[in-house]
């Protein structure tokens, strides 16, 4: 695999796979961030995966060396990445969102369909049917960067932000798709809603997406919503 | 138990940060002066990570409603119990019912105040930090409040006899305080334009020649939009050679970040966890104390160091605070016999 490092500051470090944001560099993000997972070196305190790259926080405390801790670690992983190769026939973990759209829970859906010169169905139709891919969690605990929406139903940023957006509402700018997972303010035009949890502070992943999730929306009614959202609790 | 009877302008609970989760957008929070924070935890035999308080700019009031050995290091906010006026930097023994004050803001702009045993908070995704955006950690989720009352964990046997030493010295007084202190060497200076040691950021080379100059020779200015999420400064412009867009990567703590209008924000404890302006600079690791010292209208001047000698001056640092680790322990050893 190809790739460079370089350090962030003088404990961290920046694993860069690529320039562009495409399907094939994400791959390799993900493939990298599952080595570390899968290795666990114990000098390692986390990693963060980003667009194009994998930085690595580390403790030079735990290194041994007799040169410095980050020209031990190069020379330690760069044969180790070296080998690294995509998986092809690795399935991504496909992640399903139940979204309840329109109404209340999606005041900008006409909107949306007005700009676009479609009917609100067939926004809804487009939107449950796109492949999207969870390029990286940021901004906000259990916020997901989705790459993959279709440009027929790109719609601008409101002119006006809202003050409030209610946790799980599900939203488009630009030519962007995203999930808030928790109440924040922001201008994205609102279509629908989960009643799924996306940041669970309590649980083991605190975060139900990860990078590198391919995720599918999947329409319901109000009833399945307070369904979901009752067994949920 | 602690019970504040003024919260103070920004005081929470912080160790040393939640690591582990920032893959899932969960930031690291924890201290702002690492320092600071950590020594405050070995004068009253604490491991480093204890949970501390965090005080900012204007310090709460207070009343112990029980015997409790503190120690408060980093930035002088002017303590006093009981109208008496308390030393920084050494373990004090604090009798039940005194109340401690803090006054104006001499140096720094924060303080660090660690009881023996630390703060009973429950832990959030392995750490006692207050996440304030998110309200989870801490005390609640939040900033302390008017009423809250703090319990206190169980004290170490190093805690125990700190306690013992200064149980003797107590007689009628409020408080007593250790004769000893810590080096000067360990105290983030106080000058008035502090340097702070930065290395060349990963976008370095997308600035104009004379923006990379002027990082390094001018000073810049702490503004009042500066929060512990980050500094924003004001100083000279620095601007890229040509216009550049750059896909969000991770941050560090000390990343100096330039967004397009040209002023610089420095990244601090409860930083996002990716960003996607070009990085010009990155603090060293160890003189981010200096910069976490400073408050709104301090001046900054930054130096250049290459990534090998901070590296180097990172290894030296953390060996002096072990050494001065081991050096209180066996001091109160020796003392307690």
């Amino acid at each position: 695999m190809k790739f460079t490092i370089e350090p962030l500051g003088d404990n961290s470090m920046i694993i860069e796979l690529g320039q562009d944001m495409s399907h094939e560099i994400q791959q390799k993000v993900k493939k990298v961030s599952s080595f570390f997972e899968e290795h666990r070196f114990d000098w390692v305190i986390e990693t963060v995966p980003g667009f194009t790259t994998v930085a690595v926080f580390y403790d030079p405390l735990k290194i041994d060396t007799t040169t410095l801790p980050y020209e031990e670690v190069c020379k330690f992983l760069e044969p180790l990445l070296d080998e690294l190769e995509v998986d092809d026939d690795a399935e991504p973990r496909v992640v399903e969102i139940p979204v309840c759209y329109g109404g209340e829970f999606g005041p900008d859906l006409e909107e949306v369909a007005n700009h676009n010169g479609l009917t609100v169905d067939e926004v809804i139709d487009i939107h449950s049917n796109g492949e999207y891919t969870v390029y990286m969690i940021g901004f906000a605990p259990g916020f997901p960067y989705i790459g993959g929406m279709s440009e027929k139903i790109a719609a601008p940023r409101r002119s006006n932000p809202r003050l409030k957006i209610p946790a799980g509402s599900v939203g488009i700018a630009g030519k962007q798709t995203g999930v808030y997972p928790i109440e924040t303010p922001g201008g994205w035009q609102l279509i629908g809603k989960t009643p799924e949890k996306l940041f669970t502070p309590e649980g083991d992943t605190p975060s139900l997406l990860q990078a590198g999730d391919q995720i599918k929306f999947v329409p319901i009614s109000e009833e399945e919503f307070q369904k979901i959202k009752e067994d949920t609790k | 138990m602690i019970k504040i009877t003024k919260p103070g302008l920004l005081t929470s609970v912080q160790d040393l940060g939640r690591y582990g989760f920032q893959k899932y957008g969960v930031i690291t929070s924890g201290v702002m002066d690492t320092t600071a924070h950590r020594i405050a935890n070995s004068l009253v035999g604490n491991d480093e990570n204890e949970a501390t308080l965090e005080l900012t700019l204007l310090g709460p009031d207070m009343e112990f409603q029980e015997d409790t050995l503190i120690s408060i290091c980093g930035g002088n906010l002017s303590p006093s119990i009981d109208g008496k006026p308390v030393k920084l930097w050494r373990s004090v023994l604090v009798s039940a019912g005194s109340k401690l004050k803090f006054g104006g803001c001499k140096t720094g702009c924060r303080a660090y105040l660690a009881v023996a045993g630390g703060f009973g908070v429950p832990e959030v995704m392995n750490s006692k930090s207050t996440y304030l955006r998110a309200g989870i950690g801490g005390h609640n989720g939040k900033a302390l409040q008017n009423d809250d009352e703090l319990s206190m964990g169980e004290p170490s046997e190093l805690s125990r006899s700190i306690y013992k030493i200064l149980a003797a010295e107590l007689h009628e007084n409020k408080f007593a305080e250790m004769q000893w202190t810590i080096s000067s060497d360990f105290i983030a200076s106080s000058a008035s334009k502090p340097q702070v040691r930065v290395m060349k950021g990963r976008q370095y080379d997308w600035f104009t020649t004379e923006s990379q100059m002027k990082l390094f020779t001018e000073h810049f200015e702490v503004t009042s939009q500066s929060d512990r999420m980050g500094y924003r400064l004001k100083g000279p412009e620095l601007i890229l050679q040509e216009k550049q867009e750059m896909l969000s990567e991770a941050v560090s703590f000390g990343t100096i970040q330039v967004p397009s209008e040209g002023n610089p924000i420095v990244l601090l404890a409860d930083r996002q966890t990716t960003g996607g302006y070009p990085k010009i600079g990155q603090i060293a690791t160890v003189d981010l104390s200096i910069m976490a010292q400073l408050k709104p209208g301090d001046k900054v001047q930054f130096v250049e160091v290459s990534h090998e000698v901070a590296q180097q001056l990172y290894l030296d640092r953390e060996k002096k605070i072990h050494q001065l680790k081991q050096g209180i322990a066996l001091k109160i050893r020796q003392e307690s016999k």
